[in-house]
C-alpha cells in the first residue's frame, strides 16, 4: 500500500515524465521539419515558386537510403542518397523549372505538383506500396539514456545531433562565407546579382540541389524511425507548407520557430488522451451518435493530424503575413 | 489573347443573325448530342462513363471559374464537391424517412446550396490572398476538413461513408431513378443547366471583373473594386456549382465517403482542368472528357494508370500550357486564312518518331512495372499486340532504342513543326489574320 503522498508524487513523475519525452520527441521531429522546411524556404524566396515536390525529395532520399543500406551499408548510404537526390533536383531545376519559368509562377507549381504526383507512383512502382524494413543501424540500435523508466533511444539522439549539425553548417554558410552571401543576395535582388557577373542560373540550380539534398537527409535519418512508405511524402508535405506559410513565406527564421511549434504541438497532442468527455464527464447515454457526441468524445490525441491545419487559419486569420513573415503574398 | 480580341471584333460587324444561330446553334446541337448519345451508345457500361463524364465536366468547370477566370490555383476544390455530396446523401435520406414530397431531379439544389454555405464560410479567409499564399491556403482547408470527416463520424460515416436509396425518394412524373439510363438524363440535364449557367457567369460583368483579378489586381484596385470581394464571389459561384456536381456523384454512387473530400479528388479536378485548357471556356470539359476516359480506359489496361496521368500532366505543364483546348485554339487563325496545309506536312513527318517515342515510354514503364511489382507472375506483356517478354534483354533493347532513338529523331522532327509554324503564321499575319 502506497500512501496519499507516494501516489501523488508517482503521477507528477509520470507526468513530469510525459513532459520531457514529449519534448525531446517534439524538437526532434520540429528539428526533422526544419531540415525539410529551410530547403523550402530558401528555394521559394530564390525562385519565387513553392515546391510542391520537396516532400517527394523526402521520400525519394528514405528510399534510396533504404535500398543502399541493403547494398552497402547505412553510412555510404547517408552520404549517397542526398547525393542523388540533389542531383536529381539539380536536373528538376535545370530542365524542368527554368524552361517552365516563362510561363509563370503557376505553371511552376504546377509542374512540382505533377512532379510530386510521378515521383510517388515511380516508388510504387519500384518498391510497392508497403512499408520497407528499413532498420536503425547496429552501431545506434541500444538506448541512450534512461528518463524515470523510458529508455530513450540512441537513434533519436542522432537525429537530433545531424539536424542540429546541419542547422548550425547552414548557418555558417549562409552567413559567413561567400557563397552564402551570394545567395542571401540573390533571394532579394537577383537582377543586381546578374549585373555584377554571378551566374544567378547556376546560383538557383546549386541551392535547388542542395535544398533537395537536404531533404533527402531528413529522409535517410527518419527512415529508420518513422515509417518508410510511399504515401510518406503525401503524409508530410502538407504539414511542411503549413510550416513554411506559418513562419511566414521566405523568412527562415519564421520556418525555424514554426517547426519546432508544430513539432511540439503534434508531439504533446498526440500523447494527450483527454477529451470534452473526461473534462466535463460524458454525456447523458441517452443521447444517439451525432456531432455532439463525437466533438464530445473526441480525444486531443485523435485531432493532432488537424492541429497544424487549425493553426494555420488561426494565423492566417491573426496574421496573415505568418509568425516572422514580411511580406504579404 | 490576341487572337480572341480580334475576332470578337470581327464578330461585331455584319450578318448578326448568322452568328446567333451560330451560337444558339451549338447549345441546341450539345443538348441534341446529350440527348441522342445514349441511343447510340446504350451498353450499361457506356451510360456508366458518360454519366461519370457529365459529373466531371460540371466539376471541373466550376474548377475554372477559380484557376481560369479568376487565376486561383486550389489544391482543395473537392472539399466543396464533397461536402456538396455528404449534404445531399443526408438531405435524401432525410426527404425519405420524413416523407417530404421533394424528387431526385431537385436534390442536386441541396449539395449546391451546401457547397455554397461552405464555400461562403471557408472563403472569406482562404480568398484574402491570390497566388501562393491563396493555393496553400486552399490545401490547408482542405486537409483540415478531409482529416476531421474521419473525426466526425456520426455525419460522415467514417473509412466506410453514408449510403442511401435513390429509388425510395418519391418518384416524378412516374420516373424512379432506378436505371442508369434515367440517371444519365438526370445527369445530363443539370450538366446542361449548369454549363449554360456558367458560360453566362463569364458574359457577366462579374465575370469580366473576375479576368480583371486575374490579369491585374492593382489596377482593379484603383478603379473601385475590392479584389478579395471579386475573388470571394468566385468562390462562392465554384463552391456552389462543385456542390451539384458532389451531389450529382453521390446520387450516381449511391455513397458518399471521405475520399469524395480528400486532395486526390483535388488533384484529379485539377488535372482535368489544366489538361483541358483554363484559357478556354470549353477546355475543361474536353478536359473532363479526357481525363474520365483515361482513367476509365487506362484502369483496365494498366496497373499504373496514375503514372500516365502524371507524365501527360507534366508533359502539358512543359510544352502545352493551353492545353488541349489551347492547341486546337492556335490553329485558328491559321484555318481561318487557309494556311492549315503549310504545316501539315511537318506534322505528318512528327508523328512516326512521336509515335515510336511515345511507344518507348509506354514500354519503359510497362517493363519495368512487369519486372518489378508483378515478377512472379506473367512476365510476357501486349503492347499493339506484340508480345514482350520482360525478362528477355531484347525487350530492354527494343524500348531503350524507341526511348533513345525517338527522342533524338522526334525532336529533330519537332523543330521542322517549329519552322513551318514561323512560316504557316507568318503568311496568316500577311492576310490580317493575328497568330
Amino acid at each position: 500500500m502506497l500512501s496519499d503522498d507516494a501516489i501523488q508524487r508517482k503521477c507528477g513523475d509520470h507526468v513530469l515524465e510525459l513532459i520531457v519525452i514529449s519534448t525531446l520527441n517534439g524538437v526532434l521531429f520540429g528539428m526533422l521539419l526544419f531540415l525539410l522546411s529551410s530547403g523550402l524556404t530558401i528555394i521559394f524566396s530564390m525562385l519565387g515558386v513553392l515546391n510542391f515536390a520537396h516532400a517527394s525529395f523526402y521520400m525519394l532520399g528514405a528510399f534510396f537510403g533504404f535500398q543502399i543500406t541493403k547494398w552497402i551499408g547505412f553510412w555510404p548510404a547517408l552520404i549517397i542518397a542526398p547525393l542523388l537526390v540533389g542531383a536529381i533536383g539539380m536536373a528538376v531545376e535545370r530542365y524542368g523549372l527554368r524552361n517552365t519559368h516563362k510561363h509563370g509562377h503557376v505553371a511552376e507549381l504546377l509542374l512540382t505538383f505533377g512532379l510530386a504526383y510521378v515521383i510517388e507512383e515511380m516508388v510504387q512502382l519500384v518498391w510497392g506500396k508497403g512499408p520497407m524494413d528499413f532498420r536503425v543501424p547496429a552501431a545506434l540500435d541500444f538506448p541512450a539514456f534512461t528518463i524515470f523508466s523510458t529508455n530513450y533511444p540512441a537513434y533519436k539522439m542522432f537525429m537530433l545531433l545531424v539536424s542540429v549539425a546541419i542547422f548550425i553548417v547552414l548557418l555558417v554558410v549562409l552567413k559567413r562565407t561567400r557563397i552564402g552571401l551570394i545567395v542571401q543576395a540573390a533571394l532579394t535582388h537577383p537582377h543586381m546579382v546578374g549585373h555584377l557577373g554571378h551566374n544567378v542560373g547556376q546560383i538557383f540550380m546549386l541551392v535547388f540541389g542542395v535544398g533537395s539534398a537536404l531533404a533527402a537527409v531528413a529522409g535517410v535519418i527518419a527512415g529508420p524511425a518513422l515509417v518508410t512508405q510511399s504515401d510518406m511524402a503525401l503524409l508530410l508535405g502538407p504539414i511542411l507548407f503549413v510550416v513554411v506559410v506559418v513562419g511566414g513565406l521566405g523568412s527562415l527564421p519564421g520556418a525555424f520557430f514554426a517547426s519546432l511549434l508544430i513539432g511540439l504541438v503534434q508531439t504533446f497532442a498526440v500523447s494527450m488522451n483527454g477529451s470534452l468527455a473526461s473534462l466535463f464527464g460524458p454525456l447523458d447515454p441517452g443521447i444517439g451518435p451525432s456531432l455532439l457526441t463525437d466533438v464530445w468524445n473526441v480525444t486531443i490525441a485523435q485531432i493532432a493530424p488537424i492541429l497544424p491545419y487549425v493553426l494555420l487559419v488561426l494565423i492566417l486569420i491573426v496574421r496573415p503575413m505568418g509568425l516572422m513573415g514580411t511580406r504579404e503574398t | 489573347m490576341t487572337e480572341l480580341a480580334s475576332s470578337t471584333t470581327r464578330q461585331a460587324g455584319p450578318a448578326p443573325f448568322a452568328d446567333k444561330l451560330r451560337f444558339y446553334g451549338i447549345w441546341i446541337a450539345a443538348a441534341v448530342a446529350l440527348v441522342v448519345l445514349p441511343m447510340i451508345f446504350s451498353s450499361g457500361g457506356s451510360l456508366t462513363t458518360f454519366s461519370l463524364i457529365g459529373i466531371s465536366i460540371i466539376f471541373a468547370l466550376s474548377y475554372n471559374i477559380l484557376l481560369g477566370q479568376t487565376g486561383l490555383l486550389s489544391f482543395g476544390h473537392a472539399v466543396y464537391y464533397g461536402l456538396g455530396g455528404f449534404l445531399a446523401l443526408h438531405g435524401m435520406n432525410l426527404i425519405i424517412s420524413r416523407e417530404w414530397p421533394i424528387p431526385l431531379p431537385f436534390v442536386p439544389l441541396i449539395g449546391g446550396l451546401f457547397g455554397l454555405i461552405f464555400a461562403m464560410i471557408l472563403g472569406w479567409v482562404s480568398t484574402k490572398r491570390a497566388g501562393t499564399v491563396f493555393a496553400m491556403i486552399s490545401l490547408g482547408v482542405g486537409e483540415l476538413v478531409a482529416s476531421s470527416a474521419l473525426i466526425l463520424r456520426s455525419f460522415f460515416g467514417g473509412e466506410a461513408g453514408i449510403t442511401t436509396n435513390r429509388t425510395d425518394l418519391p418518384p416524378f412524373f412516374g420516373y424512379t431513378f432506378g436505371p442508369q439510363i434515367q440517371i444519365y438524363y438526370l445527369i445530363a440535364f443539370w450538366v446542361l443547366v449548369c454549363t449554360i449557367a456558367m458560360y453566362a457567369l463569364t458574359r457577366t460583368p462579374l465575370g469580366r471583373i473576375c479576368n480583371a483579378v486575374r490579369d491585374n489586381p492593382e489596377r482593379v484596385e484603383f478603379i473601385g473594386y475590392s479584389p478579395h470581394v471579386v475573388r470571394y464571389l468566385a468562390f462562392c459561384f465554384a463552391g456552389f456549382f462543385a456542390g451539384i456536381a458532389g451531389s450529382l456523384a453521390a446520387i450516381n454512387f449511391e455513397i458518399a465517403n471521405s475520399a469524395y473530400l480528400g486532395i486526390v479528388q483535388s488533384g484529379v479536378v485539377l488535372f482535368a482542368t489544366f489538361i483541358g485548357g483554363v484559357a478556354y471556356f470549353f477546355g475543361p470539359i474536353l478536359g473532363a472528357i479526357f481525363v474520365t476516359y483515361l482513367q476509365l480506359g487506362l484502369t483496365d489496361l494498366t496497373a499504373v494508370w496514375q503514372l500516365y496521368f502524371g507524365v501527360i500532366f507534366i508533359g502539358i505543364v512543359m510544352f502545352a500550357p493551353g492545353g488541349i483546348a489551347g492547341l486546337i485554339m492556335m490553329h485558328r487563325p491559321l484555318y481561318r486564312a487557309g494556311t492549315l496545309s503549310m504545316i501539315m506536312p511537318a506534322y505528318l513527318v512528327a508523328l512516326l518518331p512521336t509515335l515510336a517515342l511515345a511507344c518507348g515510354v509506354i514500354l519503359l514503364i510497362e517493363t519495368v512495372s512487369r519486372y518489378l511489382v508483378h515478377a512472379g507472375d506473367d512476365t510476357t506483356l501486349h503492347l499493339l499486340g506484340i508480345p514482350f517478354d520482360t525478362s528477355q534483354p531484347l525487350t530492354w533493347a527494343i524500348t531503350a532504342v524507341l526511348l533513345i532513338g525517338g527522342f533524338y529523331v522526334a525532336r529533330m522532327t519537332w523543330r521542322g513543326i517549329a519552322a513551318a509554324w514561323d512560316r504557316a503564321a507568318t503568311a496568316a499575319r500577311d492576310k490580317g489574320y493575328a497568330a
